[in-house]
């Protein structure tokens, strides 16, 4: 670990490191400048002031070689703060693979979090120090901001849409997150804990505090059927819809012949407006669940449809786009 | 010690346009560009005092952590009003309205704008709009914040959102006519000479200004017009709930909100242009690049709106084109400061007080645009957007320049607006005293956003402390820099000593008539036979004793 | 501003008074294709979004009311153009028992005329989707019309709207809203084209008091040319605004 920047928070995540270093990369530049143009006003200041009450200056319009420089150099360093900042940002928006997910949902004023085995934490957040942590966005109402200044990330949480973001905690400790889109009256109090545990700490912790009634998978196969999705949605593919094993993160054809990859935002989406993508050879018949399932209940259906990830896939009647059919 | 040059005895016009008519009925209904701006001058004043009224709330609200004078709902109101208050009817229509009335027609040898009663109806406008966004701060308050995010403007908020927003709405046509005005009257009243590039900065800074507001306030007015519908009809533009997207209406209102900044700051930059030259009395250096640089501010404005919206989960390929195309957008604005640094490379430079509100724009604006940097980097952005960091920075471009640029500019054409002068002395420690409290009371609020505090909160980590005291304690200097001015230019209207045609002096046309002018402007149309900010070949000033290498091509008058 | 003829205090001639008013307008026309342009953008946006809803609605409406009004607008175009054409050059007619008549107070005229048409027949369009229950707000119902036919309905036509209800209500079970969303654009984009109309009308009005008092000669017509204008512009939103609203995803 580095030394840290004066005035900065801990450095808790991986990316503090690098959003510091920017940090550090572009005050100096600024410095730079902001040093050199007041010491030249201050140098001229006092010794160009006027001698005498009629005294002119000397006529100078300008001088094109001056400008050039001063637009080429100043472009070239922003060109410079600009990639760098775009690396770090864009490595900021792809999550790798393999996270530990966990669903989190703003609601005014309030933050409710879920582990992926069903503990259900409230301004709270517990992940393990060292693993890539990604976190599923979800707002009831307006839209929030999730932000932790230790991991120097933060990620606006909007209604009708999903936001992800990632981090991998890198200190253990406990840390400030706040709610940073202004969300209505106590958006100030809308905010917690995230505690950043050794790896073997965060099992136990898991372990602990039981949580398989509220285990996302359970309550989402329990809807799974209480909604009726399994008389259609049949497993073996012999359904009027297709089977959902297997479908999550892989490849499914549409009627229109494009191909979407089956993530969190399709799956919400399927289930919303379940005609905006229809699944090839099958017919829109499904009804829409907009404003019949609370955030949390897509998200139980979510977990669940996910954790059929690993199941059998039948030959017919399922989701996914086969092999040959890819583009 | 003052360094203007002696004054031999002037006298008061006898007529002007201040006493050429009298009566309430002859400023009300007055379609001259100087008392119309004189009646902005007197209502964009009574918004900074309700504005700045509420931001001294705010600090002391923010002097402990867990808040020490109003309830949450109450700290909103307070935050959101400022914000309308002091942007829509103060920062926006300030330097144009007031300055830019008065002075483009002077400045180009016209009797009047293109449509002096468009002028009058433009205020009126302002007028109605003010009336509404009153109303609505006196019932119930408004609680949205001043950019009205959806679906908290339109649907989760119980504050009198919906007059506020048909406020906002009708005062957009204000800027719009002023805007129009503008613009015609610099293509078709120029005087004759007065080619485009013998056209003062000012002048050029307030065509790329009008630019902005025709092109970008018709966008924000129906934006606000489709939120507020969406309020009080319950239809689902950007309601989640009902198919829409809250996100469209963030595009929407930052393609006008982005360039309305500019609106505000390239005003100041008109004036920092014309005070620099005067009081280094020599020819401002690059002037066609400052020209320029004005109209590409303008222009590339348009295209950095998304900006504000890196972490609402935009498409990372629109992210990092925005980011690009913010980073384009500085280049303009750094030419421009080291264009008025060399400016004062062997110069003549006198410490008057015009002359010291621009050295403090210059060093403010240096900090609010360098800092501008940082939060158009896309990486760094993730940690500070939304922060105090952010708060910061805006305050520095917005109170820091375009303020510094519209009080240093008031202070410079004050002997032309009243025929008089303001005590000196007192005039530069209010300056000075601007300053320091400017940066004691924003300086540590880059801190605190860096430190993580995000904004728009009426209570905070006891962490961050420390840093909110101290801004608390700069804001009491900054609103006694505030003041002072307010006191000694309204003593010196009727006491200060009388200005005669041209103090300073400076090559402006708007100086070669009588302080204060006449309702016609000019006795003969005049006519433009010399450069612009050329002190060389004017034996009219005056200044001629001290002049190294003259020669005069051509003099005049 | 003191006046001299038609020359203003503030202007140093007529040429320089006239160029200003014209660019003025053009200016001016500049800040309105903005305004529409939120419109237009909030349009296609939810048109994208909401496909099936916004057919729909398009096919309520009244094509033969639509387009005969475009037609309309297209003539009030060309007496517009007209009136300009003999302003400029002082034509005069006459007209049997009126006697001497400039021909510039008769185009004028027809072009009122031809507006307040248009005017009119949107009255009629309003009150049709009034009775429908297609005005956004609580009473709205895009299946009103289907399940409360009036005895001038014609049968088949209702039974071919059911049908295409049943068919989009199976692809967007909250047509309701969306549709109501198409409804509210119609009307905010048409009402304010015939809020402009409306403007334009007065603006001819008083054109043609001034026509008849004999300001406009072939020295000084700088009103009719800018007011030309701008009724140009209005036509034009018209133009986009048909194919927009009516001819869109239109099924028979």
């Amino acid at each position: 670990m580095q030394s840290q920047l004066p005035f900065s928070p801990d450095q808790a995540s991986n990316f503090a490191p690098h959003v510091d270093d920017l940090m550090l990369f572009i005050t100096l530049i600024c410095l730079f400048f902001a040093v050199a143009v007041t010491i030249a006003i201050i140098i001229f200041f006092f010794k160009y002031h006027r001698k005498s009450p009629d005294e002119v200056g000397v006529p100078i319009h300008g001088d094109s070689r001056l400008e050039a420089a001063w637009m080429i150099v100043p472009l070239i360093l922003a060109m410079g703060m600009f990639g760098w900042g775009a690396v770090v940002y864009v490595d900021y928006r792809h999550a790798p693979a393999d996270t530990l997910d966990v669903y989190v949902i703003g609601k005014q004023w309030m933050w409710k979090a879920q582990q992926p085995n069903g503990i259900k934490e409230i301004n709270e957040l517990h992940v393990p120090a060292g693993r890539d942590v990604r976190l599923i966005l979800a707002s009831e109402d307006v839209i929030h901001d999730f932000f932790v200044p230790a991991f120097r990330v933060k990620m606006d949480v909007v209604p009708g849409h999903y936001n992800t973001m990632w981090f991998r905690p890198t200190k253990p400790g406990r840390y400030h997150f706040f709610c940073s889109q202004y969300c209505g009256t106590n958006h100030a109090l809308m905010g917690g804990w995230v505690t950043v545990m050794e790896p073997a700490d965060y099992a136990a912790w898991l372990s602990g505090s039981s949580g398989a009634e509220a285990n996302p998978v359970v309550a989402g196969e329990k809807l799974f059927a209480e909604k009726a999705c399994v008389t259609c949605h049949v497993s073996n593919g012999t359904g009027r819809a297709p089977s959902l094993n297997g479908v999550y993160g892989a490849n499914v054809l549409l009627a229109d012949g494009s191909i979407v990859v089956a993530d969190e935002a399709y799956i919400r989406e399927s289930i919303l407006q379940p005609n905006a993508k229809i699944v090839a050879h099958y017919q829109p018949l499904m009804p829409t669940f907009q404003g019949q399932l609370t955030e949390e209940q897509i998200l139980a259906l979510t977990a669940y449809i996910k954790s059929l990830q690993s199941q059998p896939v039948p030959a017919t009647g399922a989701g996914i786009a086969p092999t040959t059919e890819k583009r | 010690m003052s360094t203007t040059p002696p004054l031999p005895g002037h006298q008061m016009p006898h007529e002007d346009y201040l006493n050429a008519t009298y009566g309430i009925r002859s400023w009300l209904l007055t379609t001259d560009h100087k008392r119309i701006a004189l009646l902005y001058l007197g209502s964009v004043t009574v918004f900074f005092f309700i504005g700045g009224l509420l931001a001294t709330m705010i600090r002391i609200h923010l002097l402990t952590p867990t808040g020490y004078l109003v309830t949450p709902e109450t700290y909103n109101k307070l935050f959101t009003m400022h914000g309308v208050a002091m942007i829509f009817f103060f920062l926006i229509p300030s330097i144009p309205a007031v300055l830019g009335n008065f002075l483009i027609p002077l400045m180009i040898g016209a009797k009047d704008l293109a449509f002096p009663k468009i002028n009058l109806l433009s205020w009126y406008i302002y007028l109605v709009g003010g009336s509404f966004v009153l109303y609505s701060f006196a019932t119930g308050g408004l609680d949205t914040g001043w950019t009205f995010y959806t679906p908290l403007s339109s649907i989760y908020s119980n504050s009198a959102v919906t007059p506020a927003v048909i406020g906002i709405f009708i005062n957009g046509f204000s800027s719009i006519l002023t805007g129009l005005n503008f613009i015609v009257t610099i293509h078709t009243m120029r005087a004759p000479g007065m080619t485009w590039f013998r056209l003062p900065l000012f002048v050029w800074a307030h065509y790329a200004t009008s630019l902005v507001m025709i092109l970008g306030t018709p966008v924000i007015a129906i934006t606000l017009l489709l939120a507020g519908l969406e309020r009080m009809f319950h239809l689902g533009f950007f309601n989640p709930a009902l198919g829409g997207d809250p996100i469209l209406f963030q595009h929407l209102f930052w393609f006008y909100s982005h360039p309305a900044v500019y609106i505000m700051i390239l005003p100041a930059m008109g004036v920092i242009s014309e005070i620099i030259p005067t009081f280094a009395r020599k020819p401002i250096f690059g002037y066609s690049f400052i020209a320029g640089s004005s109209i590409a501010i303008a222009v590339i404005g348009f295209l950095v709106w998304a900006h504000h919206m890196f972490v609402t989960g935009e498409s990372v390929y629109a992210a990092l084109t925005f980011s690009f195309l913010s980073y384009l957008v500085a280049i303009p604005s750094a030419v421009k400061v080291f264009n008025w640094t060399s400016t004062l490379y062997k110069g003549s430079i006198s410490w008057d007080t015009p002359m010291i509100y621009a050295f403090g724009f210059i060093g403010l604006f240096l900090i609010g645009g360098l800092t501008g940097l940082f939060l158009a980097c896309l990486g760094l952005d993730i940690h500070i957007h939304d922060t105090y960091f952010v708060v910061a920075h805006f305050h520095y471009i917005m109170v820091g320049g375009a303020v510094m640029g519209y009080v240093g500019g008031l202070h410079f054409w004050w002997p032309k607006i009243t025929g008089r002068l303001y005590p000196e002395a007192l005039a530069r420690i209010a300056a000075v005293t601007l300053f320091v409290g400017f940066n004691l009371t924003f300086f540590p609020q880059f801190i605190l956003g860096y430190l993580g505090m995000p904004r728009r909160y009426h209570t905070y980590p006891p962490e961050f402390q420390v840093l909110n005291v101290l801004s608390t304690a700069g804001a009491s200097i900054l609103a006694l820099g505030y003041l002072l001015p307010m006191l000694y230019l309204t003593w010196s209207m009727r006491y200060g000593k009388v200005a005669g045609q041209n103090p300073w002096p400076a090559t402006g046309l708007e100086w070669k008539t009588d302080s204060p002018p006449p309702t016609e402007n000019f006795d003969v149309t005049p006519e433009v036979t010399w450069e612009p900010y050329d002190f060389q070949n004017r034996p009219d000033l005056g200044l001629t004793a001290g002049a190294p290498s003259l020669a005069p091509a051509h003099g005049d008058d | 501003m003191h006046r001299t003829g038609e020359l203003y205090g503030h202007f140093e001639t007529l040429e320089q008074q006239k160029e200003t008013a014209t660019l003025g307008m053009w200016v001016f026309l500049v800040t309105e294709v903005l305004f529409f342009g939120g419109l237009f953008m909030t349009y296609t946006i939810n048109r994208h979004a909401f496909s099936t809803a916004f057919g729909v609605g398009s096919n309520t409406l009244d094509l033969t009311l639509g387009g005969g009004n475009t037609v309309v607008l297209i003539l009030s175009s060309l007496t517009m153009a007209m009136a300009v054409w003999s302003a400029q050059v002082g034509k005069v007619g006459w007209f049997g028992i009126f006697g001497k008549v400039r021909w510039v107070s008769i185009f004028l005229i027809a072009t009122l005329v031809l507006g307040t048409v248009f005017l009119g027949v949107k009255v009629v369009e309003y009150k049709q989707k009034f009775d429908h229950h297609l005005v956004p707000g609580r009473g709205f119902d895009i299946r009103y019309r289907s399940e409360h036919p009036t005895a001038s309905d014609n049968p088949k036509e209702i039974a071919a709207e059911k049908e295409e209800l049943e068919k989009a209500f199976a692809k967007d079970p909250d047509i309701n809203a969306h549709a109501q969303l198409y409804f509210s654009l119609y009307f905010g984009m048409t009402g304010l084209h015939a809020l402009h109309m409306i403007v334009g009308a007065g603006l001819l009005l008083w054109l043609i008091k001034g026509s008849f008092a004999g300001r406009f000669t072939p020295q000084y017509n700088t009103p009719v040319e800018v007011v030309g204008l701008y009724w140009h512009f209005v036509d034009i939103v018209w133009i986009y605004l048909f194919p927009l609203l009516y001819l869109i995803d239109r099924h028979q």
